[in-house]
């Protein structure tokens, strides 16, 4: 700190950031922490290919009586179970800025400072196709063979990436209503069983009947039907509608919780 | 002070039941230094959000720079900064990713940000570590840091929210020399500090926050005026302090004290020293976190 440098050389007349630089800056603030986070990263590629091996040689012979298979039955119950596990940190990031003065700092800045949620949602989409990636390429390297075209390879990771925006926005409103880093990341495990209960490891018809009935009506269901639809061709009916129904309802409420809940610790009553 | 910088009227919050603003009253000079100064819960940390847009008033009005915190707070985020008590920087990124990431989202150019991040980094001592993560950091690199994330986009006020509160005596004394170049270059600063000679050193003008109220104001001299001329410290034989008797700097007050110390029959073995007033006294007598025997003895001696 010396006086030589003292003169302001460099400091031009303060002007309020565009949207588009905020959100751009948040959005590369996001990515370096992702890619520096090496244990998230690790796990972003592990995770995805100890399943898919799980699946396929551990649970898949049971499952499909020895007759191979499975793996074209399982591939997108796995991405979206690991699409939920990678979104999970999400709620792990937003509660640590929460809790750091980061937050205060951008807050008494001209900008919107809910663009740190958008950073972290858009991080999270990368890495998470990233995960959707090593699982589609272990799958055909285990024996996946989808029978899909272009446009149903484009769709199905449409289908995946509006999942991923919605369980992550999901994640991030729970981080914000955690009131610590810890119990983000607690709240945050409940969603994982949710696939589980759905058609993405077994068809639901062979659940009992009660349990059958949750699982044809939560929102895994649909979409993973769905993406089985567009990747293998089974008929998956109306369910893209719901799926995509589903996601945007998901979406929206997050969103809006997560506003109601920003806001409401902005005020700090 | 045609124009003050802040302008505070009647500023009340109460979190629950509890008031912590309690109608405070503040006008502070632009480019001058003006330390709030009160102890742990005194509501000082609550006056600097309410200023810098993060907590909303129950009532009252603040003007920062022209713009009304609660009728146009993007008017006043474009005129302050605000660095906490706790260092508000990003611990994954780098001290220079962090500073460009503050000079983009202050409006700059990708290129002007590096320009500025160089620039802050020379000044703060910070260039050897430019590239390595904040994580890293020491509590002082920490601090500087995250003075210099403040600075980034010059802005006319500046809120500093004990700022050297975990600083050893060298960055402290680097850090006071910072604040004063600022203020003669023209920024207004509110700095909050527990630390009186803080205040005594850096302040053009010193407000005393007890219990959500101002209960003194004036510049470090005026408070010192305050508490009187001379303090009579009362010593036991073997140097203990046992009371501290201001007097208004008078012989004829003088005598009284010094009368009123030789009529106690338990005062035959001890020392009396003659001393000027320390910020210490002022705050301590102020804000009634003295010692009991010293509120008494001012009593006694006003009466």
């Amino acid at each position: 700190m010396s006086t030589a440098t003292m003169t302001m050389t460099t400091a031009p007349r303060v002007r309020r950031p565009t949207r588009l630089v905020t959100t751009g800056v948040m959005i590369g603030r996001s990515l370096r922490h992702t890619v520096r986070n090496v244990d998230a990263m690790i796990m972003a590629i592990m995770l995805p290919t100890m399943l898919m091996l799980l699946f396929t040689f551990v649970f898949g012979g049971a499952i499909d009586g020895g007759r191979g298979g499975y793996v074209d039955y399982v591939v997108p119950g796995i991405i979206l179970l690991c699409a939920g596990f990678g979104a999970a940190s999400t709620a792990v990031d937003v509660a640590d800025d929460m809790s750091n003065g980061i937050i205060d700092r951008f807050r008494t800045m001209p900008l919107r400072a809910m663009s740190v949620l958008t950073g972290h949602v858009v991080a999270s989409l990368a890495r998470n196709l990233l995960a959707t990636g090593v699982v589609i390429g272990v799958a055909l390297l285990l024996g996946f063979r989808p029978n899909a075209d272009v446009l149903d390879w484009l769709g199905a990771i449409g289908v995946i990436a509006v999942f991923i925006l919605a369980i992550t926005w999901l994640y991030a409103a729970i981080g914000l209503a955690a009131r610590s880093v810890e119990a983000a990341n607690g709240y945050g495990f409940a969603l994982l069983f949710l696939p589980y209960l759905s058609s993405a490891f077994v068809p639901t018809d062979t659940m009992p009947s009660w349990l059958q009935w949750i699982a044809e009506n939560q929102p895994i269901t649909p979409i993973i039907e769905t993406i089985r639809g567009l990747l293998m061709g089974t008929d998956a009916g109306t369910r893209p509608l719901w799926a995509m129904g589903w996601c945007l309802v998901i979406i929206a409420a997050a969103y809006l919780w997560g506003s109601w809940l920003f806001a409401r610790r902005a005020r700090r009553n | 002070m045609t124009n003050p910088a802040i302008d505070v009227r009647s500023l009340r919050k109460s979190f629950g039941n509890q008031h912590v603003l309690d109608g405070v009253d503040l006008a502070v000079e632009a480019g001058s230094i003006f330390a709030l100064l009160g102890p742990n819960g005194a509501g000082k940390t609550t006056l600097i959000n309410i200023l810098a847009t993060l907590t909303a008033a129950d009532s009252g009005t603040a003007i920062v720079a022209g713009h009304d915190v609660a009728e146009d707070p993007d008017g006043v985020r474009e005129a302050v900064s605000l660095t906490g008590q706790y260092a508000a920087v990003d611990e994954v990124l780098t001290g220079e990713e962090n500073l460009r990431m503050l000079a983009r989202l202050s409006g700059f150019s990708a290129e002007q940000a590096r320009a500025r991040a160089t620039e802050l980094l020379t000044r703060f001592d910070l260039t050897d570590a430019a590239a390595r993560r904040a994580k890293s950091y020491s509590g002082g690199m920490r601090r500087r840091l995250d003075i210099a994330l403040g600075l980034v986009a010059d802005p006319p006020v500046l809120f500093l929210d004990e700022p050297t509160t975990g600083l050893d005596a060298r960055s402290r004394q680097a850090l006071w020399r910072t604040i004063r170049e600022l203020a003669s270059a023209g920024t207004t600063i509110l700095l909050t500090t527990q630390y009186l000679d803080e205040a005594d050193a850096l302040a053009d003008r010193i407000a005393v926050l007890d219990g959500g109220r101002i209960v003194a104001e004036g510049s470090a001299a005026q408070l010192k005026a305050r508490i009187g001329g001379e303090l009579v410290e009362v010593r036991s034989a073997d140097g203990v302090l046992l009371r501290e008797i201001p007097t208004d700097g008078s012989l004829d007050s003088l005598r009284r004290v010094l009368a009123d110390v030789a009529a106690d029959p338990a005062s035959v073995a001890v020392h009396v020293v003659v001393r000027k007033p320390s910020l210490d006294d002022v705050f301590l007598t102020i804000t009634g976190a003295a010692p009991q025997s010293t509120i008494d003895a001012e009593q006694e001696v006003a009466a």
